[in-house]
């Protein structure tokens, strides 16, 4: 029962974050609610034993993600364009779409089968704790991946440095 | 026990409403937080899977995912920099020559 209350003021807050998040006239706004939608999917990974993903959610997509939006959004001068139309002219037609996959997706849950279950129980994981389970998934199965996605967060480090930096004249 | 359908279904709803923002927003701030909408989306549905098929899988995709939206949003801020330093303005309808 008190799951369910959890369950459902999470999402309700989530959906209801985001729909605020990419409606609101003022980006500063908008990047606001996403933080608090972001706080508030940490507290649901938290419900699904996911505790290192939750602080990862939140070091990450709060502490330094959205810091970087609100920094990027100061550092430029947006008067003129939050003054213009928000949305595009076509705007029911975007719904339309979107509501139209959202409902195949909503009515294709109804047959969803899940597969065989792994081998890290609730039991298990809490032998070993939760974060020395991911950790062993992540360096024994996905090291290959792992050392991908540092090569990806070079990239980007390089290319965000080449691309915004002013140029000497 | 919250059925495994509910997560799923959530994570149905803010992935479209991640969509519906990225199609229909002229800002290309909020279009990249849309895509960060959809991300998170996508997160619950792994997480959820990953806590009720009882395989970790699941949370090392997220991981990974996260990192990929670490970069994802870094490359395309210093774009967004670059295009207002450019044009002065970040709104797509107002872009619309090859020619920068």
């Amino acid at each position: 029962m008190i799951n369910q209350i959890f369950f459902f003021y999470f999402s309700a807050v989530i959906v209801a974050m985001s729909v605020m998040a990419i409606t609101r006239r003022q980006v500063l706004h908008g990047v606001l609610y996403m933080l608090l939608m972001f706080f508030h999917i940490a507290g649901l990974y938290l419900f699904l034993n996911a505790e290192f993903i939750s602080a990862v959610q939140i070091i990450v997509y709060a502490g330094a993600i959205m810091v970087l939006f609100l920094f990027v959004i100061m550092l430029l001068n947006l008067r003129e364009d939050i003054r213009k139309k928000q949305f595009i002219a076509v705007w029911p037609m975007g719904l339309l779409v979107s509501s139209g996959i959202l409902m195949v997706v909503l009515m294709s849950m109804l047959t969803v089968r899940t597969g065989t279950k792994g081998v890290w129980g609730i039991a298990q994981i809490e032998r070993v704790t939760e974060t020395v389970a991911v950790g062993t998934v992540l360096y024994m199965q996905y090291l290959f991946p792992f050392e991908v996605a540092s090569l990806v967060l070079l990239v980007a480090i390089i290319g965000a440095i080449v691309l915004a930096k002013r140029k000497v004249k | 026990m919250i059925p495994l359908n509910w997560y799923m279904w959530l994570s149905g709803v803010v992935f479209c409403i991640g969509m519906f923002g990225f199609v229909t927003r002229r800002n290309i701030i909020i279009m990249l937080l849309s895509i960060e909408i959809m991300f998170n989306g996508v997160n619950i549905s792994l997480i959820a899977l990953s806590h009720y098929l009882e395989d970790l899988a699941g949370q090392v995709l997220v991981f990974f995912i996260i990192a990929v939206a670490a970069a994802e949003a870094a490359i395309g801020l210093a774009l967004v920099m670059l295009l207002f330093r450019n044009k002065e303005t970040i709104t797509v309808d107002d872009l619309n020559e090859l020619k920068g």
